[in-house]
């Protein structure tokens, strides 16, 4: 047993694991924070994405000791106090979802893809940025619409705050 | 996965004698590889020494045509580099075609090269540009580096540091992907140097990344797209799989050498 500090959604937390634990186990059974989810567990889905340092990844690919002093934020850290983020507020209004089950992977990838991107995307860099991310529900269409309208809405608000 | 016992190295020396300390010991990069084997119990290392922790491995350096990057520097920040882009544009799009995003957040030249997959992009670049791996005890060649599938030069024990390379006149790479797992099905990285042309196969051949003399002939006559289309390309030494037959392959490896060199300009 090692014990594993970091920090997740801004919050210092520790436990107790096995060196082979996986990040994801760690953040569900540890944590208790079952949004972020497992679904494929071969590194294919994206189901799985959190972002580790500010960064997005499949948490079910990483030992939860590679994370040790890393800041790590998941689903439930977008929505601290209850006000849905604006890319989950998007695929609320675009129906970005139909069963849920990649939604926070979705939600996270986008959130990276948009903060990388300052701004600057089109449908044909949002199908590229969510290549790790497979939905077996929606045929993406609606999701490439939620990312690209939240990509609007945050780098408008952005812009405004500027001026 | 099988119990194992993780690592962090703050120092080459430090990981070198941890890896040496353990037998079964294996060194971990990004893991986007090895986590995944362990997962499947494909591979069972006692114990994992972690390298992305250490200064020494991180960045790229470019001082005039000259380029380093560290073994543990990630595929995003090889895409992502002006630095780099601006001398060799080719090496940070392929860099860019790798997987998806969270893969490239995390994998790492280093553990790319290492690994030798044969489907796999990097292999093409360190090849196709000549380049030289750096270990913790010797430098060497592309051309004496690969030696098959999943097989290099590597020693028990012995670890990349770096890969280096003087950049070249024009780069280009092309790679008709896999669509499910966005390895290559075939690539080809085209190179123009002071010292001549080189062409690396990476995807088709049946014994790994390999170049092509009867391309780099020809591209060395005349360094245009349309030099290729006529150089045979022989499938008896190329993979057949359900995703292609070597035929296919064969004639893959001259569709993407033209658009490679089209790509380089
Ligand atoms: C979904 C998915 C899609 C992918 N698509 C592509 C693709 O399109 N193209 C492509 O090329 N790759 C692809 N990959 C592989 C990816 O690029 C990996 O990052 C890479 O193959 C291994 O790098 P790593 O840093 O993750 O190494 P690790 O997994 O940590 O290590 C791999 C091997 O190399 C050894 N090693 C690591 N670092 C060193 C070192 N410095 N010196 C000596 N040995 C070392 C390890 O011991 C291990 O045996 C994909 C992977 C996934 C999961």
């Amino acid at each position: 047993m090692t014990k594993v500090t970091l920090t997740v959604n801004g919050r210092a937390v520790s436990g107790d694991c096995d060196d082979r634990t996986l990040l994801v186990h760690f953040i569900r059974e540890k944590l208790g924070l079952t949004g972020t989810h497992v679904g494929c567990d071969t590194t294919q889905c994206g189901a799985c994405v959190v972002h580790l340092d500010g960064k997005s990844v499949k948490s079910c690919s990483i030992l939860a000791v590679q994370a040790a002093g890393s800041s790590v934020t998941t689903i439930e850290g977008l929505a601290p106090q209850g006000q849905l983020h604006p890319v989950q507020a998007a695929f609320n209004e675009h129906h970005g979802l139909q069963c849920g089950f990649c939604t926070p992977g979705m939600v996270m990838t986008a959130v990276d893809l948009i903060g990388r991107s300052g701004g600057d995307l089109d449908e044909d860099k949002v199908r590229h940025g969510l290549e790790g991310n497979i939905c077996r529900c929606t045929g993406y269409h609606n999701i490439v619409k939620a990312v690209l309208s939240a990509n609007e809405q945050m780098h408008g608000e952005v812009r405004q705050a500027a001026e | 996965m099988y119990d194992t016992s993780y690592h962090r190295a703050s120092s080459v020396d430090e990981a070198v004698n941890l890896r040496s300390s353990h037998d079964e010991g294996r060194y971990l990069s990004g893991g986007m590889t090895l986590i995944a084997t362990m997962k499947q119990r494909l591979a069972a290392p006692s114990d994992l020494i972690d390298l992305r922790h250490i200064p020494a491995l991180k960045g790229i350096s470019v001082e005039g045509r000259r380029v380093r990057i560290g073994a543990a520097t990630s595929h995003a920040e090889v895409a992502a580099s002006s630095a780099l882009r601006a001398v060799c544009p080719a090496i940070s799009d392929l860099a860019s075609m790798i997987g998806d995003p969270h893969v490239r957040h995390m994998g790492t030249i280093g553990g790319s090269v290492a690994n030798d997959d044969p489907a796999a992009d990097y292999p093409a670049a360190v090849l196709g540009l000549g380049a030289t791996v750096i270990t913790d005890r010797r430098e060497i060649a592309a051309d004496d580096f690969f030696t098959g599938m999943f097989e290099t030069a590597l020693d028990e024990g012995e670890m990349i540091t770096a890969i280096a390379f003087d950049a070249p006149d024009k780069a280009g790479y092309a790679k008709f992907r896999n669509p499910a797992s966005r390895y290559a099905i075939t690539g080809v990285f085209v190179a123009k140097t002071g010292s001549g042309v080189r062409v690396a196969v990476t995807g088709a051949g049946s014994n790994g990344v390999f170049r092509h003399a009867g391309m780099e002939a020809a591209l060395s006559t005349s360094w245009v797209p349309e030099s290729v289309a006529s150089v045979s390309v022989d499938a008896s030494a190329l993979m057949s799989d359900l995703h292609a037959t070597a035929e296919y392959r064969a004639n893959l490896v001259r569709v993407m050498a033209k658009r490679a060199v089209a790509s380089a300009g």
